[in-house]
């Protein structure tokens, strides 16, 4: 091979070396384009069942928004088991409900990255959820309060500590059950 | 000198029959001419379980002063000084005093067994560490002296003493497993039937696991051990399932887990999942919330999440599937392949070929949009 067609193919090879080379930085670059925040809105709920008023709320704030709805089941773990134990009962009841939630956000193009939170009551639950997760808006349905959910003062509380926007449903004679575990 | 041979008698509960059954068994023993004594025994005051006792040589219980309180606990240098062929040793999970040789009895009877003793034992299973959460959250009573897990496992045999709870709950009115004035006590709070009803299912299926664990060890060592590699492959497979959920860090893998969570439910099996995470990559941002997303989802659910560090998905997933004994694989969905990945083959084909024989791999479909894959 003569020295020319030498030099021809090695500056064919480190054309293309570059040509590739410039394809992945501007890829990458695209990529770090995008925005860095994640938009969540938090649906957190307790007991076995949540209000289909407050889901379908959640999904169109996050529809609007172009949001993930992070829907959260709140367990209050007994004293006298560690607080990172395994609650298979509770998770029976959670599992169902959150399989529920994710197939009638997938019905309307909304993401779903759910959560399990144990605390030691329900606001505490909330509170290590508020700790370690980030979002914009918060929903809670006032219809599922009660003793078996956030009671009054939870939702005061969490007003108070939420760093977020929080929606309270008011109960309304439509809310119905979308599972009950 | 070889160890003993080592006997548990496992119960769901105080009264099955344990400790009865332990010394009906000892004084068959004795009966067929070997030398068999008695390192401890708690007859409670039943009639019964003190009958069975009567023949039987006792090695004395030692003195003990804790908390300036008198109490009488097994004598371990008498035991090894007698030297039984076979001793019975009631409680395995009753933890000692200060001061005696160690802090618990499944100690003094594993250094009985080096001696080259036979032993006999009991426990109930609210005792096995790795259940006392579920049992405690089952029942809602925690108890404290538990045993590791690998004390059962280091049995050479494990008798259940079943019982129906009906039948248990007749015994206790019967006044045979505790003494009148605690009767209505104990059938109000932890021997309630549904309490036993759960307890029983727990021990079978502790056994079951026994049983299932001893047997994959068996095969491993069938394995190494003979030139036949046929005969480990024509064993069954596992009595019991196990499943292995194949994961990635995101908020789609959470779909999944829930699917093979239920079926574990189903099978009554444990649950792995794994992460077969790219050598080198370090986690951070939105990846490390997702696995931290995962563990405690994990940890909630009681399964295990196994992070492996590999560059081969495939070869990983089947290096764990032989490791835990899995014989259900699930996998997610892949993406629809593009360019040149639609000449390889598809994910679950390849990894039907490279797990052992009978290990079915079940795919989960994605239930929103098709953008996450293998």
């Amino acid at each position: 091979m003569t020295p020319e067609r030498i030099g021809i193919v090695v500056a064919l090879i480190l054309g293309l070396a570059g040509g590739y080379q410039l394809a992945r930085a501007r890829r990458r670059g695209k990529r770090s384009e995008r925005p860095q925040e994640v938009h969540q809105i938090l649906l957190p709920f307790t007991g076995t069942e949540i209000s289909r008023r407050a889901v379908d709320a959640a999904l169109r704030l996050a529809r609007a928004e172009d949001a993930t709805l992070m829907p959260a089941y709140l367990a209050a773990v007994p004293k006298q088991l560690p607080l990172d134990c395994a609650i298979p009962i509770e998770a029976a009841r959670a599992m169902p409900m959150l399989e529920a939630i994710e197939q009638r956000a997938a019905g309307q193009g909304v993401p779903v990255d759910a959560r399990v939170e144990r605390g030691r009551s329900y606001r505490h639950a909330l509170s290590r959820l508020l700790d370690h997760e980030s979002f914009d808006r918060v929903v809670v349905s006032a219809g599922s309060t009660g003793a078996a959910g956030l009671s009054g003062e939870d939702l005061v509380w969490l007003l108070d500590k939420a760093p977020a926007e929080v929606l309270i449903l008011r109960p309304g004679p439509e809310d119905r059950r979308i599972l009950a575990a | 000198m070889d160890r003993g041979h080592y006997k548990i008698f496992l119960g769901m509960a105080a009264g099955v029959g344990k400790t009865y059954r332990m010394l009906q068994e000892g004084r068959a023993e004795a009966e067929a001419d070997r030398d068999v004594a008695i390192g401890y025994l708690e007859p409670h005051r039943r009639e019964e379980t003190s009958a069975q006792a009567r023949g039987l040589e006792v090695v004395p219980r030692r003195q003990v002063t804790h908390r300036e309180v008198e109490v009488e606990e097994m004598d371990l240098a008498g035991v090894l000084a007698r030297k039984p062929q076979l001793a019975l040793i009631d409680e395995l999970a009753h933890s000692n005093p200060p001061g005696l040789e160690h802090a618990k009895r499944y100690e003094d009877i594993a250094e009985v067994l080096a001696a080259g003793i036979d032993v006999y034992s009991t426990v109930n299973v609210q005792h096995l560490e790795s259940l006392n959460d579920r049992v405690a959250e089952l029942t809602g009573v925690r108890v404290r002296e538990t045993v590791p897990d690998s004390v059962l496992g280091s049995a050479d045999e494990v008798v259940l003493i079943d019982l129906t709870p009906e039948a248990l709950v007749a015994r206790l009115r019967a006044g045979k497993v505790y003494p009148g004035e605690s009767i209505e006590a104990a059938l109000s709070n932890f021997f309630r039937i549904e309490n036993l009803a759960a307890l029983r299912e727990v021990s079978l299926r502790q056994v079951a696991e026994e049983v299932e664990s001893k047997r994959l060890t068996l095969h491993v060592s069938e394995q190494v051990g003979t030139r036949e590699e046929g005969v480990a492959a024509a064993v069954p497979q596992a009595v019991g399932e196990r499943l292995l959920a194949l994961v990635r860090p995101q908020p789609s893998s959470q779909r999944l887990v829930r699917r093979a969570w239920r079926s574990a439910q189903r099978l009554g099996t444990d649950l792995d999942l794994l992460w077969v995470k790219p050598p080198g990559k370090p986690v951070e941002g939105e990846e490390e919330r997702q696995v931290t997303a995962l563990r405690q989802l994990a940890s909630v659910l009681g399964a295990t999440l196994l992070i492996e560090e590999h560059d081969d998905l495939v070869a990983a997933a089947a290096q764990v599937v032989r490791e835990r004994g899995s014989t259900y694989l699930m996998v997610g969905e892949s993406l629809p392949r593009r360019g040149l990945a639609r000449l390889r083959e598809p994910l679950p084909q390849r990894l039907i070929k490279a797990t052992p024989a009978g290990v079915d791999v079940r795919i989960v479909a994605h239930r929103g949009s098709k953008g996450e894959g293998e």
